[in-house]
This record gives structure tokens, sequence and C-alpha cells, in this order.
């Protein structure tokens, strides 16, 4: 049995590399598989690191939006490793 | 300065790679229990300093930087030297203190923090490095 899938936000505004990897990592460790996690940044260098995070851990970046002065990654958790 | 070599070290943790950090000569003050809680910045032989060297040794530069420095990271969210310390270990980076280094800085192994994994020397360092992306910081 498996609990039913979350979606979380993460707000890392502010924060700068490897800050929102960090806390992404922070939350994919409280995730199941199946969860969401929306992550918030302002790093221009978020969105290739979390790419290039999700790859490597065998996630899914299935959108990322410009919003007004911020960046909105989503990251569909399909793998836990540890 | 050794923000770059936590910063991807722990970021190398957080993708699922094997990470270690050797500390030699330097970079072992980083281990050392009375110095890591206040790690200087120095201006002296520093590329990322906008001065000539000779003004980077006058009195108080140095306290200059390290506040400069660390009052930039803070602004940036980035953690204390001890708090990435924590966190590394959190994430299974593994710390790697130079016996060679501890002899010729008389860092006794009762100066070194808890967090330090082991006390190894060169053949051993490589020997885990060995076919792994390697960074000299």
């Amino acid at each position: 049995m498996s609990a039913p899938s979350t979606r979380r936000t993460v707000d890392s505004r502010g924060s700068f590399c490897p800050g929102p990897i960090t806390d992404l990592f922070k939350a994919y460790r409280q995730a199941n598989v199946g969860d969401v996690i929306e992550l918030l940044a302002t790093d221009p260098a978020a969105e290739s690191d979390v790419k290039a995070w999700a790859e490597k851990s065998g996630n899914k970046v299935v959108e990322v939006s410009r919003e007004k002065d911020f960046l909105k990654i989503v990251i569909e958790i399909d793998r836990k490793g540890r | 300065m050794v923000y770059p070599a936590f910063m991807l070290a722990n970021t190398a943790a957080t993708m699922g790679y094997e990470s270690h950090i050797f500390f030699t000569f330097w970079g072992l003050q980083v281990l050392d229990k009375k110095k890591v809680a206040s790690l200087k910045v120095s201006p002296v032989g520093n590329p990322g300093m906008p001065m000539p060297n000779i003004l980077g040794m006058l009195p108080g530069m140095t306290a200059m930087a390290t506040r400069m420095l660390n009052g930039k990271m803070k602004k940036v969210k980035m953690p204390p030297i001890p708090e990435m310390i924590s966190s590394a270990k959190d994430l299974g980076v593994k710390l790697h203190a130079c016996s060679t280094t501890m002899d010729v800085m008389s860092v006794p192994k009762e100066n070194l923090i808890p967090e330090v994994d082991d006390i190894i020397g060169a053949a051993t360092f490589l020997q885990i490095s060995n076919g792994a992306q390697t960074l000299f910081i």
C-alpha cells in the first residue's frame, strides 16, 4: 500500500547555488515516489542545476515556468535513492 | 577559502555521487576544532580581491575581507562553515585529514573535529579517487 501522492512547495527564493538543490534534496528525502515538488527560485543557475540533479537521480522535471521575478520548477519524484 | 569545496562536495552527494574531501596543508585548519569557527579570508595572494597584495598585508585587512565575505554569504543565504560541515556529514560526504599536514602544522588527533572520518596519506587518497572526478581547491 502506498501513501497518496502529495504536492509540496519549496521556497528557495533569495538563496543561491547550491541552496536550491539543497532545499530540493531535503524535500526529496521526505517525499515518496509519485510526489510532486514545486521549487521556487531566484538563482539563475537553478533551472539547469535542477535538471542535472533530476537526470542524475532518476527524477523528472515536468514544468519550468517563469513567474514575475522568480522561476517555478516542478519536479516529479520517480525514484527514491536513500 | 573553503566554501567551494563544501558547495561541490555537498551538491555531489545530493546527486548520488560518492563524495570525499581530503584536507591537506592550509585546508586542514577546517578540521581543527580551535580554528573552524573562526576561519579567515586572506586578502594576500587572493586573486578574487580587488586590491594589491601590499595593501592586503596592512593590519586589519584580513578581518575586513572576512567580514565582507561573511556578510555577502549571509545575503545569499549561504550557511556558515560549521553548518556546511554538519550538512556534509548528513549527506554522507567523507572527510579525510592528511597525516603529513597534521605533523607539519602540529595538529594532534585530539584537535580534530569529531566529524573527521579518518587520517590518511597520499596513496589512500589516490586509491579512493581512482577513476573519479578529482578537484583541487
